[in-house]
């Protein structure tokens, strides 16, 4: 009897990864698939590499910054990159925040202090889209988890940057992109070799600062993913012991029945 | 087979103890596990790192003059500054310490004499006492009035009548200038 | 050992039990409770579902600490949640995916009572009562899913309660009114935050109705015939209580790999985008346990008999649950369990796999193969329980049954021979 029921069971768990197989393969038509990067933050013990996340902060900072904003941050949250309490507040006291109202009843700058949201480059949504040629430059701070593919997704992006196939019709004012949705993105190429110079000596070509800002952004939409992998493996060590412990007690218990 | 009370159980098998063990270990999983899983949502009601990170309060003092006291805002709560007068440091320092409830010199509670920075809540539970506007009632001892259960704190911020336990508490601050000061 | 236990009960617990007899109670409904001897692992999740619920409302009780119902700050609350409240990525993680890990039990849970025909006299008001849960459950799943007031949140909100619009002349007013505006908005967010704290304590209720009802007949079991006698079943204590444990173990490793390793791969990246009133993503899915009702409702695109296609999709949705209802009507065979219905025993799996298929289709968009996939898988749900079901009773040919359980389990000498201990001593 349980052979034949495992057999259905198989069957119909077949079935379902058929299924699955020709939706992936439904789906893959518009664009190349992703290629697959590794990860520091990849599998059960990934943690975030924090020398590349800073290399990817400098890439923000001097890049992307200029037209997205990162909302969700805080510089407090720097220190995850493993920088000093002393090095978030000299990095905080280089921007300039809002703050106020003061005694006159006026709103006025001041530098930015740790417990401050890192300021975006424009005040709202609408003066975004307006200095950007009618789109608003999305919000990046949870770009990763925001998109199907994740980093695989935001990397390929930012090095999709090819020349448009021949008969494709770019739209103007617009970029040609492998791996957007239609191509043509409003986005222009934002990264070229040596734009930046990372302090740790590493070489600046596109791929290098791709793969450190994408590592950076994982991090940003997901800053508790070392503090989950690590919690995880020992929940999953506990309750692989507890299914032993528990499955022993069964057969104890059940050996008088059978 | 089928008789089943535990006595018979016991009897039946030999191993009793193997089973104890297996039972005695089960529920010791089960308590850690009770134990572990409570602590991260009990966790979740400790102050967030938001509410920790809470900003400093910068103050500019030059606008308070010598005799006027003036309230800012610092982590939600009421800072009292007291522009203190010559007279008032005097009675303060002049205090017998040891008939203090919670005995404390007006040394220990100020950086600069003129200026007495503390929290503006009630040690008692937790009213914020009058004093500040002029025409308030400062209570006998010049300090502030607590209108809720009648404490009374003198020009030092310390408790000298009433329920309340302790002292006005003196909120971490440092002068960043001569006249500014920035707390927490 | 029931006695035991209740003479070394202290004396304050016999001073109270005898003017509130919660413990003697207890004693008789979760520790003596005769339950057939033979359940298989499939009958570990009921108590599963029951302990999945548990666990949805101490999450949700703790999130709801953090958590802002304004169209203005829930998605910033909700990344408050995970950034910074000490521990509340987890249990943001715990509670969402707990949302899928309780509907998997629920159909796991509802599959076993059809293969095993546990809907059948006597027991017909306790499976209606699941169905009921079942419902509860899908409400409350929507409205919980709008509150992080993400892009699938807000569209998912304007989509489901647009079905409304699908009543004829009132049905534009009626949205309107679960709106309390033009649009899904502040006042639809408040009010279904309200809903959806209200609703797992009917659900709760209800599941207390669903074990009074259950405890009246006891636990069917695989061989669907019922406890002749104290040799067919055993105390509930201890055999099923490690049994249920030792399930949990399990079943809470499968829990903890998608909260700890996958945690966002049963949602959609969309909903980590903030609501967007001027924008709807390209692809609108549900999360994946409503697929086949949407896919039900997406594959009627005829009218029949003069009502509009749009009407139509919504009853047969909706229908699809209201069948699930009465299917101890339905179903006009006497024998219980599929292990003596030679035919029927096949139809319950092209059903598993005519849902999967719905499941499918859902999930993907409504073009070519998908669309007939859809109407045929569509069609096959009801063929399957409104002629297949009623037909077959009339005309299978059941399988001889065992003559009790512990004939059956035991062999048919230690049936006869076995005394009649586990109840007599209670």
């Amino acid at each position: 009897m349980w052979p034949t029921r495992l057999a259905k069971l198989v069957a119909v768990a077949a079935g379902a990864l058929g299924l699955l197989l020709i939706q992936q393969q439904s789906q893959a038509q518009e664009t190349p698939p992703l290629p697959q990067q590794q990860w520091s933050f990849d599998g059960i013990f990934g943690t975030y590499d924090k020398a590349a996340m800073q290399r990817g902060f400098q890439v923000y900072k001097q890049i992307c910054s200029a037209c997205h904003a990162v909302k969700h941050l805080y510089f407090r949250d720097l220190a995850a990159l493993g920088y000093t309490e002393d090095q978030v507040k000299a990095i905080a006291a280089t921007d300039q925040c809002t703050d106020g109202p003061n005694d006159q009843g006026q709103m006025y700058q001041r530098p930015c202090r740790p417990s401050d949201p890192i300021p975006g480059p424009f005040p709202n949504d609408k003066a975004a889209a307006v200095a950007n040629g009618g789109v608003a430059p999305p919000d990046q701070s949870l770009i990763v988890k925001a998109r199907d593919g994740g980093p695989d997704y935001v990397y390929a992006l930012l090095n999709g940057f090819t020349p448009a196939p021949k008969g494709f019709q770019v739209v103007s004012g617009k970029y040609y992109n492998e791996y957007f949705p239609a191509h043509n993105i409003s986005m222009p190429p934002p990264l070229s070799d040596g734009a930046v110079a990372f302090a740790d000596g590493t070489k600046a070509t596109v791929p290098q600062m791709a793969h450190d800002v994408v590592t950076f952004l994982a991090w940003a939409s997901e800053p508790n993913l070392d503090a989950r992998h690590r919690i995880g493996v020992r929940v999953f060590l506990f309750l692989i012991v507890g299914v032993g412990i528990f499955y022993a007690a069964k057969r104890k218990i059940w050996a008088a029945v059978h | 087979m089928a008789d089943l009370t535990d006595e018979n159980i016991r009897h039946a098998h030999s191993d009793t103890t193997r089973r104890d063990f297996l039972m005695l270990t089960a529920g010791a999983l089960g308590a850690v596990a009770v134990g572990a899983t409570v602590w991260p949502f009990i966790d979740t009601m400790n102050p967030a790192r938001d509410t920790l990170a809470a900003s400093t309060t910068e103050v500019d003092l030059t606008p308070v003059a010598v005799g006027q006291r003036l309230t800012v805002a610092w982590r939600g709560k009421p800072v009292f500054i007291d522009h203190r007068t010559t007279a008032e440091i005097k009675t303060a320092r002049e205090v017998d310490i040891a008939q203090l409830r919670d005995p404390q010199s007006d040394a220990e509670r100020v950086k600069k004499p003129g200026w007495l920075v503390v929290v503006g809540v009630c040690t008692h539970l937790g009213c914020i006492p009058l004093g500040q506007k002029t025409g308030d009632d400062r209570g006998p001892f010049g300090g502030w009035f607590c209108p809720c259960h009648g404490s009374i704190y003198d020009t030092s911020g310390r408790i000298r009548q009433g329920p309340a336990p302790a002292n006005l508490a003196v909120p971490p601050y440092e002068f960043t200038g001569n006249a500014t000061i920035r707390i927490g | 050992m029931a006695d035991v236990h209740r003479g070394s009960g202290s004396r304050i617990i016999r001073w109270i039990d005898h003017r509130l007899p919660f413990m003697a109670m207890m004693q008789h409904e979760l520790y003596d409770y005769p339950t057939p001897r033979n359940l298989s692992y499939w009958w570990n999740f009921g108590s599963l579902a029951g302990i999945m619920l548990v666990i949805m409302i101490v999450t949700g009780v703790f999130l709801a600490m953090q958590y802002t119902p304004s169209a203005s700050l829930a998605f910033d609350s909700v990344e408050r949640i995970m950034r910074d409240v000490n521990y509340g990525w987890l249990n943001r993680y715990a509670h969402a995916n707990g949302a899928s890990m309780f509907f998997a039990i629920l159909y796991i849970h509802m599959f076993r009572g059809l293969y095993y025909g546990s809907y059948k006299a006597p027991r017909e008001l306790l499976w209606m009562l699941g169905v009921l849960i079942l419902v509860l459950a899908i409400a409350t799943a929507f409205m919980g899913y709008v509150l992080p007031w993400g892009q699938m949140s807000y569209w998912a909100a304007t989509v489901i309660t647009s079905l409304f619009s699908a009543i004829p002349l009132i049905g534009q007013g009626i949205v309107t009114f679960l709106w309390g505006g033009f649009t899904v908005g502040d006042p639809t967010l408040h009010r279904f935050y309200a809903l959806h704290y209200l609703l797992p304590f009917i659900i709760l209720a209800v599941v207390l109705l669903h074990l009074i009802a259950l405890h009246r007949f006891g636990s069917n079991n695989p061989l669907g015939i019922d406890m002749k006698g104290p040799q067919d079943s055993i105390p509930f204590h201890p055999y099923y209580t490690i049994k249920d444990l030792f399930g949990l173990c399990v079943f809470l490793l499968i829990y903890a790999f998608f909260v700890f390793y996958a945690p966002n791969f049963l949602g959609s990246p969309d909903n980590y985008i903030p609501a967007n009133p001027m924008q709807t993503p390209n692809h609108i899915v549900p999360e994946w346990y409503l697929l086949p009702y949407y896919a039900i409702l997406r594959s009627i695109t005829f009218s029949i008999l003069g009502i509009p296609a749009k009407l139509l999709g919504v009853i047969f949705a909706f229908g699809s649950l209201f069948v699930l209802l009465i299917v101890p009507w339905l179903d006009t065979s006497s024998v219980r369990s599929s292990q003596f219905r030679p035919i029927y025993k096949w139809l319950f799996w092209v059903l598993v796999i005519d849902v999967l298929a719905l499941g499918w289709v859902g999930a993907n968009p409504p073009q070519g193969i998908v669309v007939t996939v859809g109407q045929i898988a569509t069609l096959y749900f009801y063929v399957h329980f409104l002629i297949l079901l009623p037909v077959l009773g009339k005309i299978e040919r059941p399988r001889p049954l065992p003559s009790s359980i512990a004939a059956a389990v035991l062999g048919d000498a230690a049936g006869v021979a076995a005394p009649a201990a586990p109840m007599g001593r209670s």
